[in-house]
């Protein structure tokens, strides 16, 4: 058996954070190869019109220009494949690497330029002169489905999900809620924009990307074959990486063309993305408009959902394919019991970026769209808006609970959980029945204050698969090597208290290698908060089976029984009680002629739940409309905190982003399709200022069944239900349910729903 | 986002950058001071001057002094002079409460009072300040100087009365009677950002009656201005709610308010009543 836990549990320091605190990271910008060549995309100007030419004369007599490449240069490169979620007829809607005789949004890569320096190539950008004749842009995903090619309509495809028999459950109802809701495009915004670099290496045929994140395995094999290349000739290394969010580290054009270019000039190929790029070309998300209706008793428990929604997808289908508003339907029904559901979701193109996921894909959107029904349940029954709540959750008793139905190819059943008990922890955690009296009291001296509350169910650790090899090197030092990537959520630290406590060693001397296709042959990467229980468990299992394989080694050396040893401290002792010599793994690790090591593989078909609840309380300033969050209060349990800090941090974080959505981010658009945010200035990202003091409660009353260590992902749940939550206040607030039907909540907006209300 | 090229001369002499400056104004030359405006805008390539004429090295333009009467501000002073007090009288402590809304810590050590004043953003608390309270603005070339009274300086979205080879040498404040009462407020979406309607007000009280009032609002019209309508309703009256809302609202009917794609005219109008009252508000507090 292993030792208790000494690691996992504890808010170890990161590992991490040494070279990030002293100015040593290593990322995509800080590689450089001698002899580079850097890339300059030039970007559609226009959201919709065919391409009548492209003149690069004048681009290629500017000195310091190399080449500039148009779609004819890469016409043998296939589209951009999808990786997740391939429903069927969405193929022809892929982007190519660079535009094909059309453009269909402003940003898309039309050319690119090669030069000596990122200046010389933005100068001659400016110089290739492209010519558009416009066609009307479609910047609505409700209107009719108009024409995107031939045939094709700008109808993708269709998400359907359902079970129950939603019509008799309307027809019983005893009462049906409708709503029409919104939520605004906006993503996920890392402080390092994207950054690619591919280098050819002639002399052992491997072409090389720098930069590489997030899914470093998958974009491998995929560069591979749209190059026609073998896979072993393509390696991907991923750097340290300023932030992921679920829109980092996809492969986009950028990625294809520096590789291409690589291979083509012989050259190595750096390309940096700036601010504005980022905000036009990196994936967009969340924006759906929804059209739901639930079925109701006459105390409020829900009999159907019924939801019909648009999800603009932008101007093509990148790798995510069907991903966002598949789960959007998936995960709609959340903590409650609906007995009948059926939600249909229409895949829309318009002429603005393509679209991708961003930190609780589908769920922002669809727990805004839940929650939002729930309150006005409540106001339709007359009851207070956490007891409604009560009335619907799904027992403790019935977990572990089927919903009947599927997403990313797996069947959900909510794992475990007892919804009820932490909704009660939440409420408890922040005074709920005080705060009412006080938000009372202040609402009648005329204040309008209120507070808002949201529930949700989370899906994490997504498989199939993790594998995970440990080496002890010879030099003693504990590698793991794993195909997970880490995006600065902490996975180094994580695995390292997981793989220390199974084997006997501190985590502290642990090396955890990820995201360098060259160490291992598959990976799944990091999304879908699957890397803490994926590899987590992984780690687990191999570490147990280098334990025993080190004291089977040892006892032969030592001329003792196995169960008479133990690892402590990265040496092997003789178990407590029996004095005997040591030895250190390294030296045992030196003394195997073929050194130390254990591979292992955790397989998972099912997804692992954890949930939480957010409260929120919002102070409205009648006179202008501005929102400022006074109090936040998140619960989450998720089975097993390995790092309690780490878990804070990630709900910190995914709050401000959640806020950010909630009330600021949008990316909006003017009627020709010209995007409106393209900087920081139009963009507004959360700040300090706008970011309220947050009371976290990290619990693990409801461990994972499904590994050994409890663990269920905790990357999510700080963003998912933030904009339900403040909508929820900003209506308590000025006593109006159902007031705020779309987001962000900007004060220009809240404005004229308060005059409305006049 | 790399800017054009462009050739950076330094100066160290006020008469060798305004030499240069004549020399270069017609290729776009352009004076740089902070750049916290100018940097941003080449970096996106709206401007791609030839030539820039860094003045941060040019002795003499990092004064702020005062003669009882103005205080004049160099061009080289930077927002965050402003932090503590300047002077001994209430226009010091005005200056601080408004310098502590412009950006962020880092572009209040870099960006300069006469550099707001010269890129003349519609927002900038400091073009409101010298619209408020009427400041002389002192431009600068080869054949000599100027003075420019505020009324006349600011012209537009982002355009002055300074010629293209005039350097804004310096700006002048007048000082406030000692017993002056004042009050700022701005609107905006986060912390630090330009303020979507900002107000200073200013005015003494003889016998409890409020005598010499200015009401000024930014970020409302193309130029901050003050509004005659505003200080009519103040004028000769005690400050309380009442009159302050009237003001307000004189205020808000007053303005031409600038609007864009989120922002109509009416919220604007709106937010001109807020930051007014609230100014208001804030000056007997
Ligand atoms: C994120 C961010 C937020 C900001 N928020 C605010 C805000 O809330 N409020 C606000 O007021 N400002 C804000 N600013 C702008 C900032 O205050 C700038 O510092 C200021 O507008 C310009 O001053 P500068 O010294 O940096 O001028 P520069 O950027 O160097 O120059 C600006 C323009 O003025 C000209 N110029 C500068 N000095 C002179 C001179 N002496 N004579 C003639 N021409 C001259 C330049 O040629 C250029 O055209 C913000 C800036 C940023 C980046």
């Amino acid at each position: 058996m292993t030792a208790p836990a000494k690691f996992v549990g504890r808010s170890v320091p990161r590992l991490e954070d040494r070279p990030l605190l002293l100015g040593q990271g290593r990322f995509a910008a800080d590689i450089s190869f001698p002899g580079q060549w850097h890339m300059r995309v030039v970007r559609s100007a226009v959201a919709h019109g065919k391409i009548t030419s492209i003149d690069a004369t004048a681009a290629l007599k500017l000195p310091g220009v190399h080449a500039v490449w148009t779609h004819a240069h890469v016409a043998h490169i296939p589209r951009i494949p999808f990786r997740l979620t391939r429903i069927e007829g969405l193929m022809p809607y892929q982007q190519p690497v660079l535009a094909e005789g059309v453009v269909r949004y402003v940003g898309e890569p039309v050319a690119v330029v090669f030069a000596i320096d990122p200046y010389v190539a933005e100068d001659a950008a400016e110089l290739v002169e492209v010519s558009i004749e416009p066609l009307r842009a479609t910047l609505l995903a409700t209107e009719q489905p108009g024409v995107f090619e031939h045939e094709l309509t700008t109808e993708a495809g269709v998400v359907r999900k359902a079970y129950g028999d939603v019509e008799a459950a309307f027809r019983a109802a005893h009462a049906v809620v409708a709503l029409e809701l919104s939520v605004g495009r906006h993503s996920g915004v890392p402080l390092e924009t994207r950054g690619a670099l591919a280098r050819y290496d002639e002399s052992r045929d491997i072409l090389e990307m720098h930069g590489a994140a997030k899914v470093p395995h998958w974009n491998r094999d995929s560069l591979a074959q749209m190059l026609g290349r073998k896979r072993e000739s393509v390696q991907l290394f991923e750097g340290h990486v300023g932030g992921g969010f679920g829109i980092r580290g996809e492969l986009y054009p950028e990625d294809v063309l520096v590789c291409a270019a690589a291979l083509k000039f012989r050259k190595p190929i750096k390309w940096i993305e700036d601010r504005r790029e980022h905000l036009i070309a990196a994936n967009h998300s969340r924006d759906q408009h929804h059209r739901v209706r639930a079925a109701i008793d006459a105390q409020g428990q829900i009999l159907a959902i019924e939801d019909e929604f648009f999800h603009d997808n932008g101007a093509y289908m990148r790798t995510h394919a069907a991903t966002v508003p598949d789960l959007a339907a998936a995960m709609l029904p959340g903590p409650y019991r609906v007995p009948a559901y059926r939600a249909t979701g229409r895949i829309r193109l318009t002429n603005k970026t393509p679209c991708g996921t961003y930190r609780a894909p589908g769920r922002y959107e669809s727990t805004f769209v839940r929650e939002r029904l729930l309150d006005a349940i409540a106001a339709k029954v007359g009851v207070d808006k956490v007891e409604i709540r009560r009335r619907n959750l799904i027992a403790k008793s019935a977990m572990p609970y089927t919903l009947g139905l599927e997403t990313l190819g797996t069947h959900i059943v909510y794992d475990s959980g007892d919804y009820a008990l932490l909704l009660n922890k939440a409420l408890a955690a922040a005074d709920w029945k005080n705060l009412q009296e006080q938000l009372r009291q202040r609402r009648h001296a005329g204040e309008k204050v209120g507070a808002g509350v949201a529930m949700f169910v989370e899906k994490s650790g997504l498989g199939p698969f993790d594998t995970v090899r440990i080496e002890v090197t010879p030099a003693g030092i504990v590698e793991v090597i794993t195909g997970v990537a880490s995006i600065g959520q902490g996975v180094e630290t994580v695995i390292a208290q997981i793989c220390a406590d199974a084997l006997g060693v501190d985590y502290a001397g642990i090396r955890v290698i990820h995201g360098q296709t060259d160490r291992i042959d598959k990976g799944m990467g990091a999304f879908a908060s699957r890397v803490t229980v994926m590899c987590g468990e992984a780690t687990r299992l191999a570490a147990v089976k280098l334990r025993d394989k080190a004291l089977r080694a040892a006892a032969e050396l030592m001329q003792t029984d196995a169960a008479k040893l133990d690892i402590v401290n990265g040496a092997i002792v003789a178990t407590s009680g029996s004095a005997g010599p040591s030895m250190p793994l390294a030296e045992l690790a030196r003394s195997l002629p073929g050194g130390l090591s254990a591979e292992d593989t955790f397989e998972s078909g099912h997804m692992v739940y954890p949930y939480g609840v957010h409260v929120a309380v919002v102070r409205v300033d009648a006179e202008t409309g501005g929102v400022t969050i006074e109090r936040y209060c998140v619960a989450y349990d998720i089975g097993k905190a390995v790092n309690p800090k780490l878990v804070e941090g990630q709900i910190a974080g995914g709050l401000a982003q959640g806020i950010g959505g909630a009330l600021l981010e949008e990316f909006l658009y003017d009627e020709n399709g010209e995007p409106l945010s393209v900087t920081f200035a139009d963009y507004l990202m959360p700040t300090a200022r706008e970011v309220p003091e947050l009371a976290i409660l990290v619990l693990e009353d409801a461990p994972s069944p499904l590994n050994l260590l409890g663990l269920k992902g905790a990357g999510e749940g700080g963003v998912n239900p933030v904009g339900a939550a403040i909508a929820s206040a900003i209506d308590d607030a000025l006593e109006r349910p159902g007031a705020v039907t779309q987001l962000p909540v900007t004060p220009q907006r809240l404005k004229a729903i308060m005059a409305a209300a006049r | 986002m790399k800017p054009a090229a462009f050739v950076r001369h330094v100066p160290r002499t006020l008469d060798e950058a305004l030499k240069i400056l004549a020399q270069v104004a017609p290729q776009d030359g352009r004076v740089l001071a902070g750049g916290q405006s100018l940097v941003p805008i080449m970096a996106f390539r709206l401007a791609k001057p030839a030539h820039l004429v860094d003045i941060n090295e040019v002795e003499g333009l990092d004064r702020i002094s005062n003669d009882g009467k103005l205080l004049s501000i160099g061009a080289r002073v930077r927002h965050a002079a402003f932090h503590k007090s300047v002077v001994e009288n209430p226009l010091g402590l005005l200056l601080t409460e408004v310098a502590r809304h412009i950006a962020h810590y880092p572009i209040r050590v870099r960006g300069t009072f006469c550099g707001s004043l010269a890129h003349a953003d519609p927002a900038s608390e400091w073009c409101l300040v010298a619209a408020t309270l009427d400041a002389t603005m002192v431009a600068k070339n080869t054949r000599g100087e100027r003075p420019i009274a505020a009324k006349d300086y600011f012209q537009g979205i982002m355009s002055t009365a300074l010629a293209e080879d005039e350097l804004l040498a310096e700006a002048r404040l007048p000082l406030l009677a000692s017993d002056a009462k004042f009050g700022f407020n701005e609107f905006n979406r986060r912390a630090g950002d330009f303020a979507m309607a900002a107000s200073l007000v200013c005015y003494r009280l003889q016998g409890g009656k409020i005598v010499e009032p200015r009401v000024g609002v930014g970020g409302a019209e193309p130029c901050p201005r003050r509004i005659a309508e505003a200080e009519a309703a103040l004028n000769g009256k005690a400050p309380g709610d009442a009159v302050f809302r009237a003001a307000a609202e004189a205020a808000a009917s007053a303005v031409e308010p600038l609007e864009d794609h989120q922002t109509t005219g009416e919220y604007r109008r709106d937010l001109v009543r807020a930051v007014v009252r609230r100014a208001l508000e804030q000056s007997i507090t």
